[in-house]
């Protein structure tokens, strides 16, 4: 029974579908490197429980950090009363705004808008006011219930006529940030129009024109690892800080200015990290364990609930999409107008970074000329949004995507065949002028996604000697039992969508390996150290592999991430696989000069080919190109460690325009397509999708099991938006109204569908190894499709996601 | 706050009485939650773990003497045949690590409008087995839910039991919920045929602000249903008494607008449920032949 | 107050216990036994998902008064568990220690990574193995729960349909995987076991 299978057993996984090969994808003759599905370094670690998140962390005489919150969305703070928290046996430090020790009592990811703790006035629900340390969590919250706050309460900003009105509250009363010239108001944090051709006149020609108005509701990360980590402060007068982060030296930059510290005295190391999703792009306790720490002279250890976790980081923003289209009578598209406004909430966060993708991708994966694009994102008493996995182009996807089949239904087209006709391809434009010089498979992928076959009808019925019997498991509402089939009628669905990769708008976006290569035991061994936040998709096992396929080794290291080697940037915008996988074969490469130069030295007088031939290193050996083995490494190293450490960049980017939006802003470009398949009960609105299929092009999958899995995940995120997950702020007095996953849903593996993936390689010749970015394509496609497919189940408009059953019942 | 851990039912009671604010906790997963979260600080917990008997239940001649803490993955296990109902609201309660812990007794003693049993005890009929150093009372289901989160129990007393009816004809659950499995309803609707008493019984969950039955809605089917002569002949219900009953049961609701739903669409889908409900119990009454898997 | 158990075959006790903290609080922090994991706290997730007396149950909800002379199962004890599955009762100590995840304990585990294809020196369960083989781990934070929930499962039903491994991690709510890879740990888990059954 508990025999160990062996090794080599596969399960029973789908094989990635043969795409086309790429070109420049280098064999790797040494096992384990790029191309295998080789499984995860930690995950022993990760099933036996011994994996240390930041939640886990420990330390002999720690403290408990609580934050007090607000309580209201936007008020004066008249006065703050600590006293009697301070008394509480077991607190040892009560901290408030006053209690700051450097003049820069501010962070943000880039304008420095957000105030460590409030200073004389809160502009959002839950936003935090003081801290408390003591010697039990319990105490901690006692204590913090025993502070005194009187708020003045002040009007709300909570939309875009709101915001900008005339005589409107500013959410910031005094902005100086570099976007502030350029916004029509200052409750407008950022604005980006592109205007390429002319679509008034264009307009003109169209026979169809369609106009829609569309809301996406506010989603939640909702990663399982609640924000949490250790400060211990160091004997130096610095502070120690174990996190879960995307970005170390992002945090460190914040961090340490606001502690009044040099960068060096603040010493971060990347903890176990559950899940991320942008969600942890931006700083949460950070801050406030070092600010305990420093303060009390003990480590302390922050952890949120799940409650307090809705408030602990930024939302994905809501938005409102006006959107004008406009085709030929033979389905060709003549223009686009449109108008996106985001909801940054109560502070910038990435809203900027977000309106330039808003803005940029509006136009999705088709080929229009004459466009007027405008996206803006809003300062409101909302809660902050931000970075999520899809950034501003999943909003945006969702809108023109309901418009291509609103034309499609017009034209009488096919929809998919509509888009077919429309699709960019390489060489075709994008708004911003930059044309796009890698494969854009669009047409292929929705291809793929069609000419599968449907899942059978009716799977909930199964004959059994007794007659017909019904799972409800099957069927829309599932365990509730609210249907045997009644009602229950189905819908098929298309989507397509574009996503940028890696940071755009001219941003400095590079990352830094250090490879070290040394002889352990007879054996030559690869030590990879990043500061890349390894957050669940697999960046390590793709290092792993990289460091095998460059050096030819068997045995990897992969470091502890922290900030004693150089930024590897964000964990986010797809960009980890290709900026530090660049980043590490880059190192590689150096290191593996460095051993061949070493080897030339001491035995290029043995082998004419050590100076002639190509070399290479391969199952622990110096090989030339033809096969022939040189030498041992471990004979060429010996004793000797070669260690480098190097920055590495993508090709650089250009801001957009801030009148027309045009400059090659965006590095690459990644593309899926999905077709849903749903079963509506239509007297009740409950949805249950029975089958997700997507294509995507990957360029070249690195670890094909881990593509599976970030396309899957990203998938089941799109859907979940689309039928179940929204954050409810209350309009008249912007409070979140449901803070827990019993209110905010996710969804389970009984409402998840077979998601069968159809995985592309066309190469982009100036990645490495061809890549594309993977992880965030699916998330856009997955919640248009969803919607199609309900629509076309109901013949109802659907204008907003997610649906509600109340949307779909005529009540 | 003092953990209390009686070892046995009298000790409990004693400790209810001098205690009387001693939050019970069986299961946990509702008070454990308000813990968590910081709702709740009770001067007392009074941990009911140890008390054996309040997780067995008895199979007796008219009814099933269900203890308080038996949890509902039990019930849907054991008890499909004598609380069909009851076994089709447990499934669809929380998660399998919830239902192997919560229990009826949880239900009722919170009491809240959305909890997954009322529905089905309503329609069953049953009374709640109160008991209190001073004596033992029986309360029957119809006057247990006294308003928003509140019951008639007095507060030294506390819930042993629940005597359910056991079932003499067919009897159906429905509940709505944004997910498909491990949601809070929206709204419920239970529904139990007693063709011995030639009577329909129905409960409301989630669409008022205690669990309420649909009685307007069950005199009117009674009174067709006998009428047509239906329990002697086992006809199809008609179309039209089927869609008077749903409007009867819809209108039985006295709904809010919630971040679950709104009061409109509670309304529309208790009435739903209530028409096809009817015409599963009734198809079953009649004999067709069709099972549910996974549905108890 | 004091409260006294098993975890994972082992005789534990726990002092200066708050009445408020649950069993998840005392194994995460007085125990030093993490595995469980906390993510919401309020019995939505099953991360915490730990066997008392044999039944799968969130160890959030479980008030720690409660679990006084009880026996728990964690993912930490899984292994042993599984090894022992035919013993009524599982023998022999395998909690992690009782003194808390030091911090250096936490860094050892984090800079010692094995390859997951290689672990020789660590022996897991079948449901352990399989996750790993079949991509199931990704951020690894709802991993422990559904692997104690997954195993009953498999203890139970030796060869579940889809919508039997459906139903019983409906309640282990996983944010990374779109649940494809878990479905198929736990069919290669049981096809392995099959396998094992028949040779």
């Amino acid at each position: 029974m508990t025999t160990r299978p062996e090794a080599t057993t596969r399960p029973a996984a789908p094989a990635v579908p043969a795409g086309t090969p790429t070109k420049i994808t280098q064999g790797s003759p040494t096992k384990g490197g790029i191309g295998e599905s080789t499984l995860r370094p930690d995950g022993t670690l990760k099933v036996t429980g011994d994996f240390a998140y930041s939640s886990d962390m420990w330390h002999e005489d720690m403290l408990w950090g609580q934050t007090l919150r607000s309580t209201v969305a936007h008020a004066e703070i008249v006065s703050i009363d600590t006293s009697e928290a301070l008394a509480t046996p077991g607190v040892h430090a009560v901290l408030t705004y006053d209690d700051l020790p450097a003049t820069m009592k501010n962070y943000g990811l880039e304008i420095q808008d957000t105030p460590v703790l409030a200073h004389g006035k809160v502009r959002h629900h839950g936003e935090p006011v003081a801290l408390v340390a003591a010697d039990h969590p319990e105490t901690a919250r006692r204590a913090a219930a025993k502070i005194k706050i009187e708020y003045r309460e002040l009007p709300l900003i909570t939309d875009e006529a709101s915001a900008t009105a005339p005589d409107a509250v500013l959410v910031h009363e005094s902005r100086d940030d570099h976007h502030i010239g350029h916004v029509p108001h200052p409750n407008i944090v950022h604005r980006q129009p592109i205007i390429r051709g002319d679509a008034d006149e264009a307009a003109g020609r169209a026979d169809v024109i369609v106009k829609g108005e569309y809301t996406f509701g506010m989603q939640d990360q909702a990663f399982l690892g609640p924000e949490s980590g250790l400060a211990v402060p160091s004997e130096d007068g610095g502070v120690e800080l174990y996190v879960a982060t995307q970005w170390l030296h992002s945090d460190l930059r914040q961090i340490a200015p606001v502690l009044g510290l040099p960068e060096e005295k603040v010493r971060m190391t990347l903890s176990g990290v559950g899940g991320a999703f942008g969600g942890r792009e931006d700083i949460s306790m950070q801050i406030h364990a070092c600010l305990l720490a420093l303060r009390t002279g003990k480590p302390v250890k922050i952890v949120y609930n799940r409650f307090e976790s809705f408030f602990g980081h930024v939302h994905r923003h809501p938005a409102k999409l006006y959107y004008e289209h406009g085709a030929t009578k033979d389905g060709k598209l003549t223009h686009m107008k449109c108008k996106i406004v985001l909801d940054g909430g109560a502070y910038a966060s990435a809203s900027p970074a977000v309106v330039g993708n808003a803005s940029s991708l509006s136009v999705g994966p088709y080929k229009i000329e004459d466009v007027d694009i405008e996206a803006i994102a809003l300062y409101t008493n909302n809660p902050p949004c931000g970075a999520m996995r899809g950034f501003g182009a999943v909003q945006a996807c969702f809108a023109y995507e309901a418009q291509m089949d609103k034309l499609a239904a017009k034209l009488d087209l096919d929809p998919v065949e509509f888009r077919q006709l429309n699709a960019m391809e390489q060489g075709t434009l994008l708004p911003t002028g930059q044309p796009c010089d890698s494969p854009a498979p669009v047409a292929e992928l929705l291809r793929r996604v069609k000419s599968r076959p449907l899942p059978p009808e009716q799977q909930w019925l199964a004959a059994g000697s007794e007659g017909t019997s019904i799972d409800v498991r099957a069927l829309p509402g599932g365990l509730s039992n609210t249907t045997h089939g009644e009602g229950v009628v189905r819908g098929v669905g298309y989507a397509v969508g574009l996503k940028n990769v890696g940071f755009s708008e001219g941003f400095d976006d590079y990352s830094t390996a250090r490879v070290r290569m040394e002889v352990i035991n007879g054996e030559p061994v690869a030590t990879v150290h990043t500061a890349m936040a390894e957050v669940g998709q697999g960046g390590v096992t793709v290092h792993a592999q990289i460091a095998r396929t460059e050096l030819g080794v068997s045995q990897v290291t992969i470091h502890p991430a922290d900030t004693r080697v150089g930024s590897a940037g964000s964990t986010s915008a797809s960009r980890q696989t290709y900026v530090t996988g660049g980043a590490v074969k880059n190192s590689c490469e150096a290191v593996r000069e460095k051993v061949l130069e070493l080897g030339r030295t001491k035995f290029g007088t043995y082998h004419p080919a050590w100076a002639t031939a190509e070399l290479l290193l391969e199952g622990g050996k110096v090989v030339t190109d033809g096969g022939e083995v040189l030498a041992d490494m471990a004979d060429v190293l010996e004793d000797e460690a070669i260690d480098i450490e190097l920055e590495w960049r993508h090709r650089p980017t250009e801001a957009f325009d801030l009148r027309t939006g045009q400059g090659n802003g965006h590095v690459q470009y990644s593309f899926a397509a999905h077709r849903a398949v749903v079963e509506v009960d239509t007297e009740l609105g409950l949805v249950k999708v029975i089958e997700l299929a997507c294509a995507q092009d990957v360029g070249k999958a690195l670890n094909p099991l881990s593509v599976l899995g970030q396309i899957q995940g990203g998938t089941l995120q799109g859907m979940g938006v689309a039928v179940m997950e929204e954050i409810i702020v209350d309009p008249e007095t912007a409070k979140v109204r449901n803070p827990s996953f019993t209110d905010y849903l996710l969804p389970t593996i009984l409402d998840t569908p077979t998601i069968p993936v159809d995985v592309l390689e066309l190469a982009d010749e100036h990645a490495p190894y061809g890549l594309r970015g993977v992880g965030e394509a699916p998330t856009l496609s997955s919640t248009p499709a969803v919607l199609a497919a309900i629509r076309n189940a109901t013949g109802l408009e659907l204008d907003r996601t997610p649906v509600r059953p109340e949307h779909l019942t005529r009540t | 706050m003092d953990f209390l851990r009686p070892a046995s039912w009298e000790e409990a009671l004693a400790a209810k009485a001098e205690h009387p604010t001693a939050v019970p906790i069986a299961g946990g997963t509702d008070v454990m939650v308000e813990i968590n979260f910081d709702h709740r600080r009770p001067e007392y917990l009074l941990d009911l773990n140890r008390i054996g008997e309040l997780s067995e239940w008895e199979v007796g001649q008219e009814s099933v003497r269900l203890g308080a803490s038996v949890p509902y993955s039990s019930i849907m296990e054991h008890l499909r045949t004598e609380l069909p109902g009851l076994a089709l609201a447990s499934h669809t309660v929380a998660s399998p690590q919830i239902r192997n812990r919560g229990g009826v007794g949880g239900n009722l003693g919170t009491a809240s409008p959305a909890g997954d049993a009322h529905p089905a005890l309503l329609a069953a009929d049953c009374e709640v087995e109160a008991e209190s150093v001073r004596g033992t009372r029986l309360i029957p289901i119809d006057a247990f839910y006294t308003g928003v989160k509140r019951n008639a129990l007095e507060p030294d007393e506390l819930i042993r039991a629940v005597h359910i009816k056991k079932a003499d004809g067919p009897q159906q659950y429905s509940k709505v919920g944004t997910r498909n499995a491990m949601v809070i309803a929206v709204c419920a609707f239970g529904i139990a045929l007693h063709p011995g008493t030639r009577t329909v019984r129905t409960g409301i969950g989630s669409a008022a602000p205690t669990p309420v039955r649909a009685k307007e809605a069950e005199e009117f089917l009674n009174a067709a249903l006998e009428e047509g002569g239906f329990w002697e002949n086992g006809k199809i219900i008609t179309p039209a008494i089927a869609k008077q009953f749903a409007a009867l049961a819809s209108g039985a609701c006295n709904p809010i607008d919630d971040v679950r739903g709104t009061a409109k669409y509670r309304r529309h889908a208790v009435g739903i449920m209530a028409r096809r409900t009817l015409g599963w119990t009734w198809e079953q009454y009649r004999g067709a032949g069709r099972t549910l898997e996974g549905a108890a | 107050m004091r409260v006294n158990f098993t975890v994972n075959g082992r005789q534990q006790e726990a002092d200066d216990v708050w009445e408020g903290e649950s069993l998840l609080y005392v194994l995460r922090e007085r125990m030093g036994l993490p595995g469980s994991k906390n993510a919401c706290e309020q019995g939505e997730c099953g991360s915490c998902t730990v066997r008392l007396d044999g039944v799968p149950v969130c160890a959030c909800l479980v008030a720690a008064g409660q679990v006084e002379g009880r026996e728990v199962l964690t993912v930490e004890g899984l292994a042993d568990y599984a090894k022992h599955r035919e013993d009524a009762h599982p023998g022999g100590g395998c909690a992690s220690g009782a003194c808390g995840t030091t911090l250096d304990a936490a860094k050892r585990r984090q800079s010692e990574p094995t390859d997951g294809r290689t672990g020789e020196a660590v022996e897991l369960a079948p449901i352990q193995q399989a996750f790993i083989d079949a991509g199931a781990v990704q951020c690894g934070f709802c991993t422990p729960g559904l692997l104690v929930a997954a195993d009953e499962l498999l203890e139970n039903t030796p060869s579940p349909s889809d919508q039997d491994i459906r139903e019983a991690l409906s309640g282990n709510l996983c944010r990374c995987t779109g649940y494809e890879k878990i479905l198929d740990a736990v069919r290669l888990a049981a096809a392995r076991q099959g396998e094992a059954v028949q040779s």
